[in-house]
């Protein structure tokens, strides 16, 4: 199949391409930026006039929850979410059950992903077996089997030393850590940042130190192991200026952070509204403005969803018993275009920080549009506004707390190694 | 952002926290008790204000005292009243709250007296169940207890009338009470002009000033000149986590003896919500001395439930006229 997608504005950030380009793919990869090859004859051409021509997004963490938690999601469910949400490759997180710490499971999801073609799903390793915390995964065979990274997912690690021991485990294959900053102790039961909100209504609470303490914690043997470290979902201003402080002194660790924590915070909590249970929690506008700051200076090169699918009865609890996370797929690409809105960020970098940012962190070919890559593109009509109505989103998990919210950049086409998985005249 | 506990005319629909409720509907409530509170001196103990009413008191958290003064209320306002102690059953196998809920709805319930140990379950409950329940929060987690909170402060008003010239110092463990912060907020909203938290800081909230209070770690300092002093319950299990060194010093220096009372107003009343330890919140010199009115608390605690439940019932009648 070949498709020419023409009069578009196509904007490449890892190339600093951002110009009137027509896009021209035959079969899974793209032939030619620009003018179409001599005898080139589309078989579909899409017109893109007035819209960006964008390549498909990366996003480093989603949990997708198949096999194990099919009452939340399935692949197939996720996969067409992703789809939707302009998603073309999802690094889905170890905590399935069973728990991506042997080749098989990452072969099941792999075989399932190919089947559905609906979105690049690749497989982030469990760093520690059955992410218990304590014993080393197979590290080696979860590499060959075609794990992109190791991490613990949300689940903490026994102690300092098994952390050092992972990271220097991980190095040997030149594996890339994704690690979730946050003290187990400081946390405790906590389920909200502990600031004004948690204080008056009466929520176990998370301290900003949680995360600060670990941050500082991983840095040490980040620099003392030498391994890759990539912090994942920063929640403060701290671990952020701390982490910028590291890279700045030349150590190469990366960071990323979820979506909404750039646009929600913990009055979002007020309330005991659980669409707002997230973990790490929503902190401080302080924060929010910092972690603005650090994803438009490059001290967080990814945006990512943090998608947490869950049924319905996974937040129909009094607060501090429900569930955390939200169903963000969908949402990936509206909140990160909402920035160049609110003038925090131009387009062509809000876009690196959801492809080229998120796949250099782990040396992946996606998020890029020159010839020869594979042909992801994410097409979308920066004028033309939308707004989510969580019945009719794709995801199993409709928890978020941005229903009824007005998104920029309607998404018309979403390609997937060439071929069309995405079309809003369809939809 | 509407307020769940009122209805479209500003009468209490469920009675959940005292956060968002005006001076007006708080001096109501007040008033309302005082109507209340000569009942027990009577030979005839009852009024028939909720006869053919079931109120239901759902306690997913043991409280045998809690429980029996809303009942005692409840059958003073001539309703009848199932008890559920769910703290064992249900919930730990496997039905969900939501599930719970559902059951007793079928019951034909008009109202639930709801105590929960999360924070937040008297809202869930009230923001699930039919229009027709009225819910009433005796306690969630560390959230809110305001029904306690407003028999503190009809203690209150029958010692020292006016609210508005009065110093009010809460002691101890504020950081787990959710006694302290239905307190705060009624003294707050009733104009109080202050209110003062006492304790060592690992049992005192980070963010005291989102409460509107003056942090005080020294208990002379804290209660010098004060009207009210209001002494917290001190868990037991506060010991394990490394909150406190040990009972010991817990008392030498956050304990009321009359030596230390001596700073605060020479008319000035202690109050505890109860249960309270002896010798370790206080000494019995001052819990049973004459500046003490804790049981009084108790007494008036049944007044004031009686006017909630009245006046939250009330408002069901805005609803369908079937009152």
């Amino acid at each position: 199949m070949s498709i020419s997608i023409i009069n578009g504005r196509l904007i490449d950030p890892a190339h600093g391409i951002d110009d009137q380009l027509d896009l021209h793919i035959d079969g899974e990869f793209v032939v030619a930026v620009g003018d179409a090859p001599a005898e080139f004859a589309a078989a579909e051409v899409i017109d893109a006039r007035g819209c960006v021509v964008s390549p498909g997004l990366v996003d480093l963490a989603a949990s997708l929850r198949e096999p194990g938690y099919e009452h939340k999601a399935t692949l197939a469910s996720e996969a067409a979410a992703a789809a939707r949400g302009g998603v073309t490759t999802v690094l889905c997180t170890p905590d399935t059950n069973p728990v991506i710490d042997n080749s098989a499971v990452v072969e099941l999801i792999h075989r399932m992903a190919r089947k559905l073609g609906q979105t690049r799903i690749l497989t982030t390793g469990a760093l520690t077996r059955g992410l218990m915390g304590e014993q080393l995964s197979e590290m080696a065979a979860l590499k060959q089997a075609g794990c992109v990274a190791v991490s613990n997912a949300r689940a903490p690690l026994a102690s300092t030393l098994v952390e050092r021991r992972a990271l220097e485990y991980a190095a040997t294959f030149g594996l890339t850590v994704f690690l979730r900053p946050e003290d187990r102790h400081l946390r405790a039961a906590g389920c909200a940042h502990e600031g004004a909100i948690a204080t008056r209504l009466g929520l176990p609470a998370i301290p900003s130190a949680a995360e600060s303490v670990a941050v500082a914690r991983d840095l040490a043997l980040a620099e003392h192991t030498q391994a890759k470290v990539h912090f994942r979902a920063l929640s403060t201003l701290s671990a952020a200026r701390m982490i910028h402080e590291a890279q700045a002194a030349g150590l190469a660790v990366t960071a990323d952070v979820a979506a909404h924590q750039l646009h929600l915070t913990e009055m979002d909590v007020d309330d005991f509204n659980a669409e707002c249970h997230v973990s790490p929690p929503l902190r401080t506008l302080t924060d929010r403005d910092a972690l603005r700051r650090a994803v438009a200076d490059g001290t967080i090169a990814a945006i990512c969803s943090d998608h947490q699918p869950h049924e319905p009865d996974a937040k129909q609890r009094p607060f501090p018993e429900t569930e955390a996370g939200i169903s963000s797929l969908e949402t990936l690409l509206g909140l990160t275009l909402r920035l160049v809105e609110e003038k925090v960020l131009d387009l062509p970098t809000a876009l690196a920080r959801v492809t080229s940012g998120p796949a250099d962190i782990l040396g992946l070919p996606y998020g890029r549009l020159r010839v020869g890559s594979p042909a992801d593109v994410c097409i979308f009509d920066p004028q033309r506004h939308w707004t989510l109505d969580v019945s009719k989103m794709r995801s199993e998990g409709h928890n978020t707390p941005f229903d009824g919210w007005d998104f920029p950049g309607r998404i018309t086409h979403t390609l997937f190694n060439g071929r069309v998985v995405y079309r809003a005249a369809d939809d | 952002m509407q307020n769940l506990q009122l209805n479209e005319h500003g009468r209490l629909r469920h009675f959940l926290t005292i956060e968002g409720l005006s001076r007006e509907l708080l001096l109501q409530i007040l008033d309302t008790a005082e109507s209340f509170a000569a009942l027990p001196g009577r030979p005839v103990k009852k009024v028939p204000l909720l006869r053919g009413r079931i109120i239901t008191n759902l306690f997913f958290e043991n409280s045998t005292r809690t429980r029996t003064t809303f009942e005692l209320a409840a059958k003073m306002l001539s309703a009848d009243v199932i008890n559920f102690n769910i703290s064992t059953s249900a919930t730990t196998k496997g039905e969900t709250l939501l599930d719970t809920l559902r059951n007793i709805e079928a019951m034909h319930s008009d109202m639930f007296v709801v105590r929960h140990a999360q924070s937040g379950a008297a809202h869930f409950i009230a923001r699930n169940a039919s229009p027709r329940v009225s819910v009433i929060n005796a306690g969630d987690g560390r959230h809110a207890h305001p029904t306690q909170a407003m028999l503190d402060m009809f203690t209150i008003r029958k010692h020292k009338g006016d609210f508005t010239p009065l110093r009010v110092a809460i002691v101890g463990d504020v950081l787990h009470s959710r006694v302290a912060r239905s307190q705060i907020l009624a003294l707050n909203t009733l104009g109080v002009s202050e209110v003062r938290i006492v304790g060592p800081r690992t049992l005192l909230p980070t963010e005291a000033r989102a409460l509107g209070v003056h942090v005080f770690h020294d208990l002379a300092e804290g209660i010098r000149d004060v009207d009210v002093v209001i002494m917290l319950r001190l868990q037991n299990e506060r010991m394990d986590g490394a909150l406190l060194p040990n009972e010991h010093e817990y008392f030498r220096l956050y304990g009321l003896t009359d030596e230390r009372l001596e700073s605060a107003k020479p008319d000035a009343i202690v109050m505890h919500p109860g249960p309270m330890n002896r010798g370790i919140e206080m000494d019995s010199e001052v819990a049973d001395g004459p500046r003490s009115v804790i049981l009084q608390q108790v007494s008036y605690g049944i007044a004031v439930r009686m006017a909630v439940m009245s006046m939250a019932m009330q408002s069901q009648a805005d609803l369908g006229g079937e009152a």
